[in-house]
């Protein structure tokens, strides 16, 4: 993307008008953004720009569909599907699937009854709360009756909310018009492949019209099944997301082609993960040794496909039980036992009330944005870099660095802030002291980043980031992400021109392994 | 001659309950079992039985020899 606005703005002329640029580059690929947001993508628009009315409603406080949402609006899942009609060789149902939830953490299932409960507490007690989606653990379409019986009930007490599903696609086309029937306005779609030998090394096998399927015949049902019930979804204008596991060696490259067919569908939206892989979780990847994509890969695949459509890169690959914004988890306070014990009152004034001051803090932060990206017009340098940040939420730098169990990373560069990952981290601080271990463990995971933006941090930490070439910055505590990130960027720039720093690219990030489990 | 579960493997994920043609199946104490007087091993109704075709952890759903196979009416 940043390649095509230099090249729409040519070099004799410096970037002046950033906001123009990124518009014609949003325009080129088919949807808009409020001028400036500093990335061209639908799934992250800041404002509704050029995208129709109706989309933008749909997108515009759904937290996995707009990155920007994601700040400010939860989402919930309720593990009512346990059932899956394929075996994907990254998960062990042994366990929770690997795909659409966590590994790793023993999820209670639910019946609808008991899901639309939940779902009431939690809505009653997360205002924010604006999504609910069925992820599995197996598969919602192996469950239809468990799934749309759930979205029934919550249709009915808590309209307002809004419904998706997480499908592997083998089921879909039989059900597509229950889906819109309920008004299910976005659906996700695991799609690894579009090459029947490349499935075969991702699926063993398929279950599919009373038969066990295997190798590259398994691999073609799922391939024909996944494209068709996209079709099918695009043309009765739900907005589909498709999910693609990256697994070195095995569908890396061939993910651009997969990019593509998607694209062509009509998809409205790309979110390739990395694999998760560890041995522990006993899934064949993890016992064969097949390794994840590193940070730098996983961004230079994203960054390839991105010129062919909208990328999601905030994905935390949440397990199918997962309560709260996306980069926190608040599951263990509405087990079965607390909310049935829950006195609930839902209450929608309450609700929109909420929502309508987060609009607010929302539009605060984007015209504080745009002015700070105001002061960068003029400049002129090729220099793109990473930074890290610490922050609970509401776009603001406000975690202390001890406490921050994931960073957002956003790449820095003439053109503005652009949200481009996150990484996991362990807590550091534990108890109130750090310990040396998880320092380092940090260190790798924002290996590839040139500064860290946190709250407040210790002298300790500070010095070690320090040595290890990661600025820690705190002065812009409290303050809006990508607004500080400009401006910090900004002052980076004047020093590199006057000779003070010398800009250095960083090296590679580890992506972490493994489940966020909630801090003790 | 029925099917049986093996309970300790069982991950109670539910898949094979609704496939079962003759209704055999059921959850008990946190995991899914097969009531050997219903099943047929889906002999007249498909090719494999359903319950091990769908189940994900190989060798769960396994032939009961302790029980006198399934004799299809004459």
């Amino acid at each position: 993307m940043q390649a095509s606005a230099q090249h729409e703005a040519t070099p004799a002329a410096p970037v002046v008008n950033v906001e123009d640029v990124m518009q014609k580059v949003a325009e080129h690929k088919g949807c808009g953004t409020q001028g400036g947001s500093g990335k061209a993508s639908c799934g992250s628009a800041a404002g509704q720009g050029d995208l129709p009315t109706e989309i933008w409603e749909k997108v515009k406080n759904h937290p996995c569909y707009s990155e920007e949402a994601h700040h400010h609006y939860a989402r919930m899942h309720v593990a009512v599907a346990p059932a899956c009609n394929i075996q994907c060789n990254y998960c062990n149902r042994k366990y929770d699937c690997a795909n659409e939830s966590r590994p790793g953490v023993v999820s209670e299932k639910l019946s609808p009854e008991q899901a639309a409960k939940k779902v009431l507490a939690v809505a009653s007690t997360i205002p924010q709360m604006t999504v609910l989606g069925i992820a599995g653990p197996g598969d919602p379409l192996a469950n239809p009756e468990k799934t749309f019986k759930t979205f029934e009930l919550i249709a009915k007490t808590a309209p307002d909310i809004k419904l998706c599903l997480s499908t592997n696609g083998l089921a879909l086309p039989d059900h597509v018009d229950t889906i819109a029937g309920f008004n299910v306005d976005h659906v996700t779609i695991t799609i690894n492949m579009v090459d029947p030998e490349i499935g075969a090394k991702i699926y063993p096998w398929v279950f599919w019209k009373h038969k066990r399927y295997t190798g590259v015949e398994a691999a073609k049902i799922l391939t024909d099944r996944q494209l068709q019930g996209l079709e099918m979804l695009t043309e009765r204008g739900i907005l589909c997301k498709v999910n693609s596991v990256m697994i070195p060696g095995i569908n890396d490259k061939h993910l651009v082609e997969v990019n593509k067919a998607v694209k062509s569908r009509g998809a409205f939206l790309h979110n390739i993960m990395p694999l998760i892989s560890s041995p522990e979780h006993g899934t064949v990847f993890g016992l064969t040794g097949q390794r994840g994509p590193t940070a730098q890969e996983l961004k230079a695949l994203q960054d390839s496909c991105e010129g062919e459509m909208n990328m999601m890169r905030h994905c935390r690959q949440c397990r199918a039980d997962a309560v709260g914004l996306l980069g926190e988890d608040r599951s263990a306070e509405f087990t079965t036992d607390k909310i049935m014990a829950m006195e609930v009152n839902y209450d929608l004034d309450r609700r929109k009330a909420y929502q309508a001051k987060v609009e607010e803090e929302r539009l605060a932060k984007v015209a504080a944005k745009q002015e700070e990206l105001s002061t960068l017009a003029g400049q002129n340098s090729d220099i793109k870099l990473l930074v890290a940040v610490a922050t609970k939420g509401s776009g603001l730098i406000n975690e202390h660095f001890g406490h921050a169990k994931e960073f957002q990373v956003y790449e820095l560069s003439t053109a503005g802030a652009k949200f481009v990952g996150h990484r996991r981290v362990d807590l550091y601080c534990q108890g109130g002291y750090g310990e040396e271990e998880s320092l380092e463990t940090i260190i790798r995971a924002i290996n590839d980043c040139h500064a860290v933006f946190v709250a407040k941090i210790g002298g300790c930490p500070k010095a070690d980031l320090t040595k290890a070439g990661i600025e820690p910055v705190d002065q812009f505590a409290h303050e809006f992400i990508e607004k500080s990130a400009i401006a910090w960027f900004k002052s980076y720039l004047d020093k590199v021109t006057s000779g003070e720093i010398e800009h250095v690219v960083r090296g590679d990030a580890e992506i972490r392994q493994g489940a966020l489990i909630a801090a003790a | 001659m029925p099917l049986k579960i093996i309970s300790s493997q069982c991950t109670s994920c539910s898949a094979c309950e609704p496939e079962c043609p003759n209704v055999a199946i059921y959850e008990k104490g946190g995991t899914f079992v097969i009531n050997p007087k219903k099943c047929t091993e889906c002999i007249g109704h498909f090719d494999t039985p359903q319950c091990a075709a769908v189940c994900p952890v190989e060798n769960t759903c396994v032939i009961d020899n302790s029980v006198a196979r399934y004799q299809a009416p004459a």
